[in-house]
């Protein structure tokens, strides 16, 4: 089969793909296409470009030589059992690792480019391009409007544009007609799945260019949930995001590439992640390349 | 020894079940001393409060309430002027707090925010080790090196014993008392608050003041008040460094002697003023007893009022 037919049938964003019997076309895929999709499709931006990152919390590897390209405008998620590094490489993105004490990284990781860890970068300013939204909703104690107006004010946004941010940046996350009534109230006055996306509305309200979700849903209820995932396919027009998430489901449903996670004990019980297999979601969940990969998103491992 | 078999439970008896009459009468009295003896913590503060409280009304009874608003404390002339105490007492306390909260809240941020975890483990019982030294101590260095080496550098005219030495000490005093609540108060703000400031491109000064600080505010108001009840209760550091406890008259000057209510009641139970016999001298103590009493309880009743107004959920 030619490997360029199979780039133009499998159109990655479409999310019943998968269906086994609409998508007969790759139930024998080159492996070679694959990889072709994963790295280089023409018409995508990258901006991060990965090479062997390790990373270590004191002596302890937790992430072993992970190498991939994330592509702008796109979902990419990551999967994998617990313990396998997906959090930890995420954090990876906009150095959230250097807060934890020991945290080291190695290996580069080029953003449109430019090493991130290199000495010059202030992961500061990384941060101000690369957000990110916590497992737990974590609004500040705070109420709704300086939640949303605390990363542009830190960016220089001048007090009269404000509540023009505010306001976008809340109607971006569906949740300006639920608050426009109690700007001034506690943030923790909010149900947990609007936290959430007031958590996702403070992310963009400092417009940066890629937001990193950290199993955003995983404290939400289903029907938050949902709501959540629908404001991740909006989002992606405007946004690169990269999610993490324990719903292998939620995956399929959002995710235009899926990376596959999974952890190896060594002889002393150390557990270390490595990426398994980055391929297009709709080829990871119907014709996955590595058996573990199948194992375990037919569920029968993890 | 070998454990206990199991035994045939077919012929079991209430009799196997019943534990000797000696262990019963063990396990009641050892409560009964336990209850005696919270009894009596009960009892000594409650004879303490009564004392107390009989000993002050005593004194407003047979006082002349003009006297009440006077020049000065003199306690022999029967001039007892609360204004007086009550001033120097406050203003003492406010310069300790000037000298305590912002070291105090400084040393917590950088203990909670800042210190490398091998360095907090070090400085934070150091610190608290600062909170064991005897204010007599204090006092002392005080009148022998705050006043002389370094007050006198600004003030030309300053009294030996003076206010605002006193309160210094009385803040250095504090500062550890301060600092280490202030401490479990921000350590008490959840990693995730700091993260998500983090993420929205914070740097960690910004961090601190902006979301840390905030979020801890009922347990930084908490340090406050607990560390003004401790200032303004100290007794030793103001007795030794202000002066006047015996007598002193009315004045709002810090560079000069002024007694306070603890230092006023320090120098009456010692008794140099005579006062034994003097008309209300030695009632007067238990007044100024009962009052600082009423200022630590009503303290600390706002304090909780504050404190829990301003609680976070998180």
């Amino acid at each position: 089969m030619n490997p360029e037919k199979a780039l133009m049938t499998d159109e990655p964003a479409a999310p019943d793909i998968l269906a086994p019997s609409e998508s007969p076309a790759h139930t024998r895929i080159d492996v070679s296409a694959v990889a072709a999709m994963a790295g280089q499709r023409a018409d995508t931006e990258t901006v991060f470009e990965c090479g062997d990152i390790n990373v270590y919390y004191g002596d302890f590897r937790a992430l072993r030589d992970v190498t991939l390209n994330i592509a702008a405008h796109e979902v990419t998620a990551f999967i994998g059992p617990s313990g396998c590094g997906k959090t930890t490489f995420l954090r990876c993105f906009n150095r959230m690792n250097d807060l934890i004490e020991g945290a080291r990284v190695d290996g580069a990781i080029n953003y449109h480019g430019v090493n991130l860890y290199q000495d010059e970068v202030d992961p500061v300013e990384v941060r101000r391009r690369v957000g990110m939204v916590f497992q737990k909703p974590n609004p500040f104690p705070k109420s709704i409007y300086d939640n949303i107006a605390y990363g542009p004010r830190l960016a220089g946004v001048k007090r009269s544009a404000l509540d023009d941010v505010v306001e976008g940046s809340l109607t971006r996350a569906a949740l300006w007609d639920e608050v426009k009534d109690r700007l001034k109230m506690s943030a923790y006055g909010l149900s947990g799945g609007q936290q959430q996306r007031l958590c996702i509305a403070r992310a963009i309200a400092v417009q940066p260019d890629v937001v990193l979700m950290d199993e955003p849903c995983s404290a939400l209820d289903p029907i938050a949930t949902g709501r959540i995932e629908e404001l991740i396919a909006e989002l992606k027009t405007e946004y690169t995001i990269i999610i993490v998430t324990h719903n292998m489901q939620q995956a399929a449903r959002i995710s235009d590439m899926t990376a596959f996670f999974s952890v190896q004990a060594n002889e002393m019980g150390q557990r270390t992640g490595l990426l398994v297999e980055y391929a297009p979601t709709s080829l990871i969940f119907t014709n996955p390349d590595d058996p573990r990969t199948e194992a375990y998103i037919t569920g029968r491992v993890g | 020894m070998t454990p206990p078999m199991p035994q045939n439970t077919s012929d079991l008896s209430a009799a196997d079940l019943r534990t000797s009459a000696s262990r019963r009468a063990w396990s009641a009295g050892a409560r009964w001393a336990f209850a005696l003896a919270a009894l009596v913590t009960v009892l000594v503060s409650a004879l303490i409060i009564w004392t107390v409280a009989s000993g002050a009304w005593t004194f407003i009874s047979q006082v002349a309430w003009g006297n009440l608003t006077e020049i000065g404390w003199f306690p022999r002339r029967g001039l007892f002027d609360l204004s007086t105490l009550l001033v120097n007492s406050v203003q003492i306390s406010v310069i300790a707090m000037l000298v305590a909260v912002p070291s105090g809240f400084g040393a917590a941020i950088y203990l909670s925010e800042y210190a490398h975890p091998k360095v907090r483990k070090v400085m934070k019982p150091t610190l608290e080790l600062l909170a064991s030294v005897p204010s007599v101590v204090l006092g002392v260095f005080a009148i022998s090196f705050i006043t002389p080496s370094i007050l006198t550098n600004f003030f030309d005219d300053i009294n030996f014993f003076n206010k605002l030495a006193a309160g210094i000490a009385v803040g250095l005093l504090v500062i550890p008392l301060i600092a280490s609540i202030a401490e479990d108060a921000l350590r008490a703000v959840p990693v995730a608050l700091r993260e998500a400031s983090s993420g929205l491109g914070a740097r960690k000064v910004t961090t601190s003041i902006r979301v840390v600080l905030p979020a801890a505010m009922s347990g930084l108001m908490a340090a406050i008040i607990v560390g003004f009840s401790r200032a303004i209760g100290e007794t030793m550091v103001v007795t030794i460094a202000s002066g006047g406890g015996d007598t002193s008259l009315f004045n709002l000057s810090l560079t000069e002697s002024g007694g306070t209510i603890t230092s006023a009641m320090a120098a009456l139970g010692l008794g140099t003023d005579q006062v034994a016999g003097n008309n209300l001298a030695f009632q007067s103590l238990y007044f100024l007893g009962a009052l600082l009493f009423a200022i630590t309880l009503v303290l600390n009743m706002a304090g909780d009022v504050i404190v829990r107004r301003l609680q976070n959920k998180y």
